[in-house]
């Protein structure tokens, strides 16, 4: 990656005015261009080697998708010989009667409507815990809060256990169920509840005759919606990438999330050879919802993170 | 509907904005609305958090006794037995030594290059920052296991796009196959760690760099002695949440054992409470979960506890 700088650069080095964002715009007095130059350039540089190292793996993952099983070996990694993509394509979702497809819609229904359920359900508990008061209400926050450092893999086995006992092991809900619980939730809503809704607006509900739970899916839900997103996003993520509770809860394959479906066919590439381009074509677009989801809510993301997360 | 104007004398005849440390003798207010608020999750958080881990612990104080050598199967309290034979499994320690050894190493390079990053990005020495940030966000985007899979291709002799270098140096052997996982890790989060950071820099007003440079502080100058302590929270905070990461560690390395016979069904200490569910020994792999658990625990517990007393120091 080519590096343009101009050493004599003025953008960016005008004086900060007081008041102005945090980003710093001004260099220390008495430095000459020269003395800019080499630290820039080192910066773009160091930044450019780890692009390259972050987007590289991806570039070849894309390559290899629209290659198809003979290029593979043959032709330069890096770029294309016959662009076969769409035939790989066709070819992975006919696969044993599109296996695959069913792994994507398992994905989206334990991710993205589990995400849903959480989100609500988190955010109706975070805000009772933030605009009421009741006894306990510190009790409950802080085995919740307790909650958010139990790691999802501590909780795999005991799930299986406790699953097992009442014979729902290997089922849509045992993975469905533990994902729409989110104590990081519940904190993010609090934090952000009682940051962003103020009593006020709650009061004059209230007078207008409204109900509680109404004027909480009317006034409240919308000052929460930057959190909520975030809430959302975090939740998507973190069932999208859960690992250990598929692994140790389904045995049947047409429940497979795509992450775990990629892994099961990756285990047996040995015994069936084939399986390699499905499986490299596979992860190719097992990784777009992700990348949708968090480009198109980025900005909410941000907002979200710097008011709740670091306070 | 006309809404009632609301002096601000009515206003507090209905209902007293509530002060800390005012004494609850009064009732509750809206006790439906708190219940139906907080019931679904409250319900579910005990069933799916608590009670589990309820049933592990129990789970684990039971041993299997049979009547002769296929006689039937019970579960009997069995006390602190498994707990024992915790303390005497050879390869879950051994495990638990590799993913300390793994995480003394890894956790301070890719925070170390997080912070790095981070303060690139909030000097003004770089230009494309929205470039850079979310070029280096993308690989997050990427679930562990298909990082892992990546890798494992890349890391591969026969398949990987840089053979130059694969076939030469063994990256999946019993060498080198516990940083090859940590490369897929650091891969995969350095780019959220650098954005949790990088919004904590953000925060910082720019009042503080006025003064620091009109004392002629230069760019390093400035990150070392102004910056860097005053991301001490984020930093925290994502040490924190790499380390208990790190004692789990599990899909990563699971992912590679179809790479590389060098990563055993032992590898890491989740990896063993998975083998050893799978036998089935599901007391012994209740044990192992509530003693990694602990661990974790006790861990996290101590680095927050050393960071503060730094701090006071």
């Amino acid at each position: 990656m080519s590096t343009t700088i101009e050493s004599r650069d003025v953008r960016g080095t005008t004086p900060a005015a007081p008041g102005s964002a945090g980003v710093v715009k001004s260099k220390g007095s008495g430095r000459g261009p020269r003395e800019r130059f080499l630290p820039q350039v080192a910066s773009m540089l160091v930044m450019g080697v780890f692009t390259l190292y972050f987007l590289i793996p991806i570039w070849w993952l894309f390559v290899a998708s629209t290659k198809s099983g003979s290029d593979f070996l043959g032709t330069n990694p890096l770029w294309f010989a016959d662009f076969a993509l769409f035939d790989n394509i066709a070819a992975l979702f006919a696969y044993r009667d599109g296996v695959y497809l069913t792994w994507m819609l398992n994905s989206l229904l334990y991710a993205g409507l589990g995400a849903l359920v959480a989100t609500l359900l988190a955010a109706m508990c975070g805000y009772a815990l933030a605009k009421y008061r009741f006894p306990g209400r510190e009790a409950i926050f802080n085995v919740v809060l307790g909650g958010v450092l139990v790691p999802a893999t501590a909780l795999a086995l005991p799930l299986f256990l406790l699953f097992s006992r009442v014979q729902l092991t290997d089922t849509f809900w045992a993975v469905f169920l533990p994902s729409i619980v989110s104590p990081f939730g519940v904190y993010l809503a609090r934090v952000f509840t009682e940051a962003s809704v103020p009593d006020e607006l709650l009061e004059a509900s209230r007078l207008d005759g409204a109900g509680e739970v109404r004027t909480f899916f009317t006034v409240s839900i919308r000052l929460m919606f930057p959190a909520l997103v975030t809430v959302f996003l975090f939740q998507f993520v973190a069932i999208w990438n859960n690992f250990f509770l598929p692994l140790i809860m389904l045995r049947s394959e047409e429940l497979f999330p795509v992450t775990f479906g990629l892994y099961a066919w990756n285990s047996s590439i040995n015994q069936l050879p084939e399986l390699r381009g499905f499986v490299l074509i596979g992860a190719l677009l097992s990784i777009i919802p992700l990348i949708i989801t968090f480009l198109l809510l980025q900005r909410y993301w941000r907002t979200g993170l710097g008011t709740g997360a670091l306070k | 509907m006309t809404a009632p104007v609301s002096t601000p004398a009515s206003r507090t005849a209905v209902h007293a904005p509530p002060i800390e440390g005012r004494p609850k003798r009064r009732r509750i207010q809206h006790p439906a609305a708190i219940a139906t608020f907080v019931a679904p999750f409250g319900i579910l958080f005990l069933l799916f958090y608590l009670v589990p881990i309820g049933v592990a612990i129990y789970q684990s104080l039971l041993v299997v006794e049979r009547e002769g050598t296929f006689g039937e199967a019970t579960q009997v309290f069995g006390g602190l037995s498994q707990y024992a034979l915790v303390f005497q499994n050879g390869p879950f320690w051994q495990s638990v030594g590799r993913v300390l050894l793994f995480g003394i190493v890894q956790v301070p390079v890719m925070l170390g290059l997080a912070l790095l990053f981070a303060l690139l990005l909030d000097s003004p020495l770089l230009r494309g920052k929205k470039f850079f940030r979310l070029a280096f966000f993308v690989p997050y985007a990427v679930p562990g296991v298909i990082a892992a899979i990546m890798w494992g291709f890349l890391f591969s002799p026969n398949l990987s796009p840089f053979q130059g270098i694969t076939r030469h140096v063994d990256f999946l052997s019993a060498d080198l196959v516990l940083w090859s996982i940590a490369n897929v890790v650091t891969w995969v989060f350095v780019g959220y760690n650098m954005l949790i950071i990088y919004s904590s820099l953000l925060a910082i007003p720019s009042e503080i760099y006025e003064a620091a440079r009109l004392d002629g502080a230069g760019q390093a100058r400035i990150a070392w002695s102004i910056k860097i302590p005053l991301v001490r929270p984020a930093l925290i905070l994502t040490a924190i949440f790499s380390i208990i990461g790190t004692l789990q560690l599990l899909a990563e390395p699971q992912v590679f054992r179809s790479f590389s016979s060098a990563v055993t069904s032992s590898f890491t200490p989740n990896m063993t409470i998975y083998a050893t569910s799978a036998i089935p020994n599901v007391n012994l792999a209740a044990a192992l979960s509530v003693v990694l658990a602990l661990a974790t625990f006790v861990l996290s517990f101590t680095f927050l506890r050393f960071t503060r007393r730094k701090a006071e120091s």
